[in-house]
C-alpha cells in the first residue's frame, strides 16, 4: 500500500534542458509518448511491407514503381523476386509483433496511464524506464539495418525456424547476417521489455496511493499489470533463446542444428543440435506474446465501454480472473503450434486440452462485454465503436481457435491462410483496435486537444469493414487447403484461388489508404484540435481527475487519496451520472465491492 | 449511428456464412481410408463455431441496437442473473462444448498417430530437401541401402546417398521424384529431411507432418481412390518454398507394378 519511502524513491525534480525533457526524459509520460510514436513508425512500415506483399500475391509478376530501391537484388525491373518477398513477410510480421503490438498497447499506453491509475508521481526506477524505451529504439534501428547489410533481411519468416535459419548463408539470401541482425535485435528488444516489466510490476504493487487497493486498480492496469508478468517470464526465454541462435551463426556451436545435413551438395559442419528444441523454445516466448499483444487491448476496451455504457462491468473481478487464466493458460498451449511438428503425437492431445479450455475465460470475457452492454446508456463516438468492433473481431478471431486447437482438424488447416486469418483477426486487428480506441479516448489526456470525431468515426467505418473484406476471405482459402508463406500459387489446387488473394490484395490497399484520415487526424489534433477539458468523458479514474495534459509529477504536490472502486457510473452523485475515484463523496447506489 | 452499427455486424456476420454455408470453398476430396473421421470433426466444429460466431454477433449488434444513447427516463439496468450466470453459461457451455470436440478429436487423431502399420505395409520412403521430394522405393529385396550424407549430390543425381558399389541392399533400390502408391494398399511412409525442415501436405490424403532434420518419421495411410493428387510443403524452407511440390499417383495394383518396372529400368 503507500509507501512514502517508496514515492520518495522516484522522486525527481522537472527536467530543465530539452534533452532531458524530450529526449532522454525519465517521465514516464514522455516515455509513453515516445513508444507510441516508435509504434506509429512502425506500424507504417509494417503497413506499406503489407501492401507490396499483397501486390504480389495478387499479381505476381506486376512491376512496384520504385521497389528497388528497397534491395539491390530483391526487384530487378521493380519485379519482386521470391527471396525478397520472403524477407518482406519476415519484416512486416516482425515489426508488427515486437515494434506493433507489444509496443503500442503495452508499453506505450501503459507507460502513460499506469503510474496515473495508481496514483503514483512515476515509475520507480524512472532510469530503466527510460532505458527500456530506447533500448527497445536500438533494437528498432538494428531491425531496420538488416535491409541495408549483406543480401538483405533474413527470410526465414517471424519464427525463424531452425535449422533454416542457423545453417548461415547456405540457407538463403539473408540467412547469414540477415538472422545474425535479427536475433540481435530482438534479444536487445527483450532486454528493453524487461526493463519495462520491471518498472511496472513494483509500480503496481508498490506505488499505489492512499485507498488504492489491487481491486480499485482500473482494468487497463490490471491487463498491463498481467501483462508485465508475461512479458517477464516469457521474453526470458526468448532473448537466450536468440543468443544461441547468434552462437550458431558466429561461433560454430549447434545448439539448432542436427548432424549430417546436406545443403547445396555441401555437408554441413554441424552435430548434434536438436531441431525442436528452438520450437519449444520460440514458442513458450511465442504463445504468450500473442496474449501480451491482446490483454492490454482487453483492458483499453473494457475501460472505453465502461465509460461509454454509463455503467460498470458485470463483474470487475471475474474480467481480472479471467485475464489471469488467460496469462496462466498461456504457457500450456503453445505445443499447439508444433501438432505436426513431429513432436511426440502424446504431447499434441496433451497441450490439445488446455488449448481447447483457453476458449472458456475469452467466452467469459466476450460474455462480459455483451452482458454489461444490456441495460446500458451506450454512448457512440469514435472510441466506443472500435472498442465494440474489438469485440466483434475477437468474437471472429475466437471462433476460429476451436478449429485450430484440435490436432486432428490441424492436419488440414496447419499453415494455411486459416491460420493467417486467425490471429490476424485475435492479435493483430482486434489489438490495433485496442489502440485506436484508445487513441481516440486518451488522446485529449496525452496530448491536451481533442480529436476530431467525426473523422474517427469515419476513420472507423472504413476501417472495420476493411479489415473483415480483407480477413474472412482467408478462412476460406484455408479450408481449400492454400498455404501460407507462398509468394505465387504455382500448385494446381491452388491457383484458382488467385481470385480470392487479388479480392484480398484490393481491400488490403483500401484499408491501409483509409489510415491516412487516422493520421491526418492524429496530426491535424495535435496542433489544432480543440483544447481538452480535464474530463471530457465524464471519467472516473485518476487519469481524469488532472489536467489535460499531467503535470510532471502528475498530481501536482498533494498525492491522491482514492475512496471507491474504479468506475462509479449510472449513480446519482453531485458530479452527475458518476463519482470520481478521489471523490470522498459517499452515494447510497455505488458498485463499491467489499 | 448505433443502429447502423448493429446492421452492418449482422450484414457482415451473415455475408461471410454464406460461403460456408453454400461450401464455396471446401477441402479437396478425401481419399484416404482415414480421412473421414477429420472430416466429420471438421464439420461438427463448424456448426459449433459457426452458431457460435452468429449468436455472439447477432446477440452483440442486438445490444447495441437495443441500448444505446442516452433514453432519459429509463435507469440503467443489469443483465438477469448477473455475471455469475454468464460466467456459469461459459464454462458449462464452452466447456462441455471444447471437452466435446477434444474427445472426438483424439479419436481421429488417434486413428492415425497411435495406432500400428500392418505387417504388410509397403514400405516408401520420402526425403525432402531444398526444394523437392524424393522417393525410394526398396525394389525386390525389401531392403533400403544405407544413406551416406557425404555423397549426396544434386549434382550427381545421387539425391540418397547411395553407394550401390559396396552397399548390396541399395542396388535394387528405386529413387523418383514422383510417388505413386498402389489403390488400397497400406503405405508405410519413412520421412527424413537432408537439409532444413519442411512438411509432407497432401490434402487429399487428410496426411499433414513436418519434416524433422536429424529425427527419422513415420506415417502410415491408405489411399482409397486412383488418381492423380498433389504433395506439397507447407514448412517454410527458403525461397523456392512455393515451388517445392510432387505428384502422388495412386494406382491400380497392376498399373503401380508397372510404373515400378519402368522407373527400376531408369535407375
Amino acid at each position: 500500500m503507500h509507501d512514502m519511502s517508496a514515492h520518495a524513491a522516484v522522486h525527481h525534480g522537472p527536467p530543465t534542458s530539452f534533452i532531458r525533457k524530450h529526449i532522454f526524459s525519465l517521465d514516464h509520460k514522455v516515455i509513453g509518448k515516445q513508444y507510441y510514436g516508435l509504434g506509429l513508425v512502425a506500424v507504417t512500415i509494417g503497413m506499406v511491407l503489407s501492401w507490396l506483399m499483397r501486390i504480389h500475391l495478387g499479381w505476381t509478376n506486376y512491376a512496384i514503381p520504385g521497389l528497388h530501391l528497397l534491395s539491390q537484388n530483391g526487384a530487378p525491373g521493380n519485379v519482386m523476386t521470391p527471396e525478397f518477398y520472403l524477407q518482406l513477410m519476415t519484416m512486416h510480421a516482425t515489426f508488427m509483433v515486437f515494434f506493433v503490438l507489444t509496443v503500442a498497447p503495452f508499453a506505450a499506453f501503459g507507460n502513460f496511464f499506469l503510474p496515473i491509475h495508481t496514483g503514483a508521481e512515476d515509475m520507480p526506477f524512472p532510469h530503466f524506464n527510460m532505458m527500456s524505451f530506447w533500448t527497445t529504439f536500438v533494437a528498432f534501428c538494428v531491425m531496420l539495418l538488416s535491409f541495408f547489410v549483406g543480401d538483405g533481411p533474413t527470410l526465414g519468416g517471424w519464427t525463424q525456424y531452425a535449422p533454416l535459419s542457423a545453417v548461415g548463408k547456405v540457407g538463403g539470401p539473408g540467412e547469414g547476417s540477415g538472422v545474425v541482425i535479427w536475433a540481435l535485435s530482438i534479444a536487445i528488444f527483450c532486454v528493453g521489455q524487461l526493463f519495462g516489466a520491471l518498472n511496472f510490476i513494483p509500480n503496481v504493487l508498490d506505488l499505489r496511493c492512499k485507498g488504492m487497493s489491487m481491486w480499485r486498480l482500473p482494468l487497463p492496469t490490471w491487463a498491463w499489470f498481467i501483462t508485465s508478468c508475461m512479458g517477464l517470464t516469457s521474453f526470458s526465454v526468448l532473448m537466450p533463446a536468440c543468443i544461441l541462435l547468434i552462437l550458431d551463426h558466429v561461433a560454430g556451436t549447434s545448439f539448432f542444428v542436427a548432424s549430417n545435413l546436406v545443403i547445396n551438395d555441401q555437408l554441413q559442419p554441424h552435430s548434434g543440435g536438436s531441431t525442436l528444441l528452438w520450437q519449444h523454445l520460440f514458442w513458450f516466448f511465442g504463445h504468450p506474446e500473442v496474449y501480451i499483444a491482446i490483454v492490454p487491448g482487453m483492458g483499453i476496451v473494457s475501460h472505453v465501454l465502461i465509460t461509454n455504457m454509463r455503467k460498470p462491468m458485470l463483474s470487475h473481478r471475474a474480467l481480472v480472473y479471467s485475464m489471469g487464466a488467460l496469462a496462466v493458460l498461456s504457457y500450456m498451449v503453445y505445443g499447439h503450434h508444433m501438432f505436426v511438428s513431429g513432436m511426440n503425437p502424446v504431447s499434441s492431445i496433451v497441450f490439445s486440452f488446455p488449448t481447447l479450455m483457453i476458449t472458456i475465460p475469452s467466452t467469459i470475457i466476450v460474455l462480459l462485454w455483451i452482458g454489461s452492454l444490456y441495460g446500458a446508456k451506450l454512448r457512440i463516438n469514435s472510441a466506443s465503436l472500435f472498442a465494440l468492433g474489438f469485440i466483434s473481431l475477437f468474437i471472429t478471431g475466437g471462433v476460429s481457435g476451436f478449429f485450430l486447437a484440435q490436432p486432428s482438424i490441424q492436419i488440414l488447416l496447419h499453415a494455411t491462410y486459416f491460420v493467417v486469418a486467425h490471429f490476424h483477426f485475435t492479435m493483430a486487428i482486434a489489438a490495433i483496435f485496442g489502440i485506436f480506441s484508445g487513441t481516440y479516448f486518451w488522446f485529449p489526456k496525452m496530448w491536451g486537444r481533442m480529436m476530431n470525431d467525426t473523422l474517427g468515426k469515419v476513420h472507423f467505418w472504413l476501417t472495420f469493414v476493411g479489415v473483415y473484406a480483407i480477413f474472412m476471405p482467408m478462412h476460406y482459402l484455408g479450408l481449400a487447403g492454400n498455404v501460407r508463406r507462398y509468394q505465387a500459387f504455382v500448385v494446381d489446387y491452388m491457383q484458382p484461388l488467385v481470385g480470392v488473394h487479388q479480392f484480398i490484395t484490393v481491400a488490403a490497399l483500401f484499408t491501409g489508404a483509409v489510415q491516412l484520415i487516422f493520421f491526418y487526424n492524429l496530426i491535424h489534433s495535435r496542433f489544432w484540435g480543440e483544447p481538452a477539458p480535464v474530463n471530457p468523458w465524464q471519467g472516473t479514474s485518476l487519469e481524469w481527475s488532472i489536467p489535460s495534459p499531467p503535470p510532471h509529477n502528475n498530481f501536482g504536490d498533494k498525492m491522491p487519496v482514492v475512496y471507491h472502486d474504479p468506475y462509479q457510473y449510472g449513480v446519482e452523485s453531485s458530479q452527475g451520472d458518476y463519482l470520481m475515484q478521489d471523490s470522498p463523496e459517499q452515494v447510497k447506489n455505488a458498485h463499491d465491492e467489499p | 449511428m448505433a443502429r447502423f452499427f448493429a446492421i452492418t455486424i449482422v450484414v457482415i456476420a451473415i455475408l461471410s456464412a454464406i460461403p460456408i454455408i453454400q461450401n464455396t470453398w471446401h477441402p479437396v476430396p478425401d481419399i484416404s481410408a482415414h480421412g473421414q473421421a477429420i472430416d466429420d470433426q471438421l464439420s461438427d466444429t463448424m456448426w459449433e463455431a459457426g452458431l457460435s460466431f452468429l449468436a455472439s454477433q447477432i446477440l452483440l449488434a442486438w445490444f447495441i441496437w437495443r441500448f444505446s444513447g442516452n433514453r432519459p427516463g429509463e435507469k440503467s439496468k443489469s443483465f438477469p442473473g448477473g455475471a455469475t450466470g454468464l460466467v456459469a453459461a461459459a464454462i458449462i457451455l464452452v466447456g462441455v462444448e471444447v471437452f466435446a470436440l477434444g474427445i472426438f478429436g483424439v479419436k481421429a487423431w488417434a486413428a492415425i498417430y497411435f495406432t500400428e502399420p500392418g505387417a504388410d505395409a509397403m514400405p516408401v520412403q520420402v526425403q525432402a530437401g531444398q526444394f523437392a521430394f524424393y522417393f525410394r522405393y526398396p525394389g525386390p529385396d525389401g531392403m533400403f541401402g544405407p544413406i551416406h550424407p557425404d555423397l549426396i549430390s544434386e549434382a550427381n543425381q545421387n539425391f540418397y546417398g547411395l553407394d550401390t558399389d559396396h552397399d548390396a541392399d541399395a542396388k535394387d533400390d528405386i529413387v523418383t521424384a514422383e510417388m505413386a502408391i498402389p489403390v488400397n494398399r497400406e503405405i508405410r511412409l519413412l520421412m527424413h529431411a537432408k537439409d532444413v525442415s519442411h512438411s509432407f501436405y497432401v490434402p487429399a490424403l487428410r496426411i499433414h507432418q513436418d519434416f524433422v532434420p536429424g529425427l527419422d518419421l513415420q506415417l502410415h495411410f491408405t489411399a482409397t481412390k486412383v488418381g492423380r493428387y498433389e504433395i506439397v510443403c507447407s514448412q517454410l524452407c527458403g525461397l523456392g518454398h512455393y515451388n517445392m511440390k510432387a505428384y502422388l499417383s495412386v494406382l491400380s495394383q497392376e498399373d503401380f507394378e508397372n510404373w515400378l518396372k519402368k522407373q527400376a529400368a531408369f535407375q
